[in-house]
């Protein structure tokens, strides 16, 4: 479909010129996705010839990097239709969530005080909103439905006169759920409250369009977009105004919300990640979609009890989060070590608690325990997909029969009726 | 990051499967709770010179989950009572080189022997009684 694909194809060509897909298969693009290879080559010039400091003023050296930098936001601002001049650099979507929410709320603390958020939100956005609640600020973290949408009619019951934000992230980074935002952002606007949203997830893979969504602020990563990791953007609307507090204080680069020279390569290869996204978005969503339903169908064909995690109509065609019941997450992952995904059962994590996100959504914790997600993208193949399933449904059916909770599954036990010792 | 012991018992897993609980010679531990991530179920089968003559498992968990009841199946094999209940936690863990976080898994199957030990007791007491 592409250069890049094509590259990794012959890359993996056996002898009689069969494709073979590339071992291990990365299936885990919600965590992070490769540099598309026209990206690193717009980005190449930047690090040599071209490696003038953008703020430089008075030499061609600085000129050009200047140019490149300001292509790079133009190409930015185009994906969700905003002006250039609203897009400030940052190094990624954490730093861009954290200036946002508290740079909001340290502007305007003393005239408002409380924040709206959800409880599916990425840890960036809810560690932000703990920090301020240590300093006083007041924080809802609304609950999301069974599908891992919010109810419009809580938000709205929410919203007190003293709501300066609602910080509502656009696409779940676990279950790949895409919120209201058009009616989020018509009511947050109604109601005079700015609406931020964490887009890292869905720039690129949906369209957005700050205006008709009315969207105050929007958080982009390069990473999750095929760019670079090291550089994200925040859009900052200008009409009506949003007016922040900076994080980092210095030369007073990017309009003096965020001072640090810029990085120009990083900043060209976002630009650049951006206008390919933006260009091939409608094709690429109509593939991923055919492969998404293909991999759970293939997996349904199969296996008896698996279920969805989140809603599966409002959702991105990259991601499936799966419950596999009476399977232990962690351990299905050793039985498919040639796939690339993560679980929500978090057992080598410090915590032992499985997901809060599916947690959120109310799947029972057994449930949680026994989730994979699974996220497809630009360079997955169909190959690599059917692989996968095959895989995928063997370390099941072998753990299953393995498995004492699949066995009194079968013989009829409620494994709620028995009495658990919980350790 | 898992031992290539574990990696061998979570690829060929000795005696997996179960016996039909109720049968003479029989002893089922049920330990673990789904909430946390992992069950075992262990059995034993005890032989009339009340040696442990055979075992079974079927385990939820991860790989050191599995694991662990697997080798535990394969130690109590041939052990008196007595012998089996002895097994520590930590030479599961030790045998295994599991990593801290994953000790719990060991103890588990240290409890999984003991349920299934007592389980046997109380049954063939109950039985003797019954039989007077």
């Amino acid at each position: 479909m592409n250069i890049a694909n094509q590259n990794i194809k012959s890359a993996n060509q056996d002898n009689a010129g069969v494709n073979l897909p590339k071992m291990p298969i990365y299936l885990d693009y919600q965590a992070t996705t490769p540099c598309d290879p026209r990206v690193v080559e717009a980005m190449l010039p930047y690090f040599t010839e071209h490696f003038g400091n953008p703020h430089s003023r008075n030499h061609k050296y600085g000129w050009d990097a200047e140019a490149a930098v300001e292509k790079a936001r133009a190409q930015i601002a185009s994906i969700i239709k905003a002006d250039e001049k609203e897009i400030i650099f940052t190094s990624g979507a954490t730093e861009s969530n954290n200036l946002a929410i508290k740079g909001v709320a340290h502007f305007y603390k003393d005239k408002k005080n409380h924040i709206i958020t959800t409880n599916t939100e990425h840890k960036c956005v809810l560690d932000s909103c703990r920090h301020l609640e240590l300093e006083g600020f007041k924080i809802t973290y609304l609950p999301v439905q069974q599908n891992g949408l919010i109810n419009l009619d809580e938000l709205k019951a929410a919203i007190t006169p003293q709501t300066m934000l609602v910080s509502i992230m656009a696409v779940n980074n676990e279950i790949g759920v895409i919120q209201p935002l058009a009616e989020i952002g018509k009511i947050c606007r109604e109601k005079g409250v700015f609406f931020h949203t964490d887009a890292a997830q869905a720039v690129g893979k949906i369209p957005l369009d700050v205006d008709a969504m009315k969207i105050d602020m929007l958080s982009i990563s390069g990473h999750k977009i095929y760019g670079p990791k090291g550089i994200g953007a925040l859009y900052i609307r200008r009409k009506p105004r949003v007016r922040l507090e900076a994080l980092i204080h210095g030369g007073g680069q990017e309009r003096g919300f965020r001072s640090g020279t810029l990085p120009t390569p990083l900043c060209v290869g976002l630009g650049e990640a951006c206008a390919i996204a933006e260009k091939e978005m409608g094709a690429e969503a109509d593939r991923l979609k055919k492969l998404q339903q293909r991999f759970l169908d293939g997996v349904r064909a199969k296996l008896d009890e698996v279920y969805l995690n989140g809603d599966a109509e409002h959702r991105i065609p990259g991601n499936l989060n799966l419950s596999f019941a009476h399977v232990e997450g962690e351990g299905l992952m050793m039985g498919i070590k040639d796939l690339c995904v993560s679980s929500g059962s978090a057992c080598t994590s410090a915590s032992l608690e499985p997901s809060y996100v599916l947690r959120a959504l109310g799947v029972e914790i057994e449930m949680a325990h026994t989730s994979l997600r699974i996220g497809i993208g630009r360079f997955t193949t169909e190959q690599e997909v059917d692989y996968a399933v095959e895989h995928i449904v063997q370390a099941v059916q072998r753990l299953r029969e393995m498995s004492p909770l699949w066995e009194m599954a079968q013989a009829g036990i409620d494994i709620k009726s028995i009495q658990w010792a919980e350790h | 990051m898992y031992s290539d012991k574990v990696v061998d018992h979570y690829e060929n897993p000795r005696n997996v499967g179960g016996f039909a609980k109720e049968e003479a010679g029989i002893g089922t531990g049920l330990v673990g709770a789904p909430a946390c991530g992992d069950v075992m179920k262990l059995q034993i089968k005890v032989g009339a010179d009340g040696r442990i003559e055979d075992a079974k498992f079927k385990t939820f968990g991860c790989g050191s989950a599995i694991a662990s009841s697997s080798l535990a199946t394969e130690w109590v094999k041939g052990k008196t009572l007595d012998e089996a209940a002895s097994i520590k936690n930590t030479e599961i863990a030790q045998h295994l080189a599991l990593p801290p976080v994953k000790i719990h898994c060991s103890v588990l199957a240290e409890d999984a022997i003991k349920a299934a030990i007592k389980d046997y007791r109380e049954k063939s007491g109950a039985g003797e009684k019954a039989a007077e």
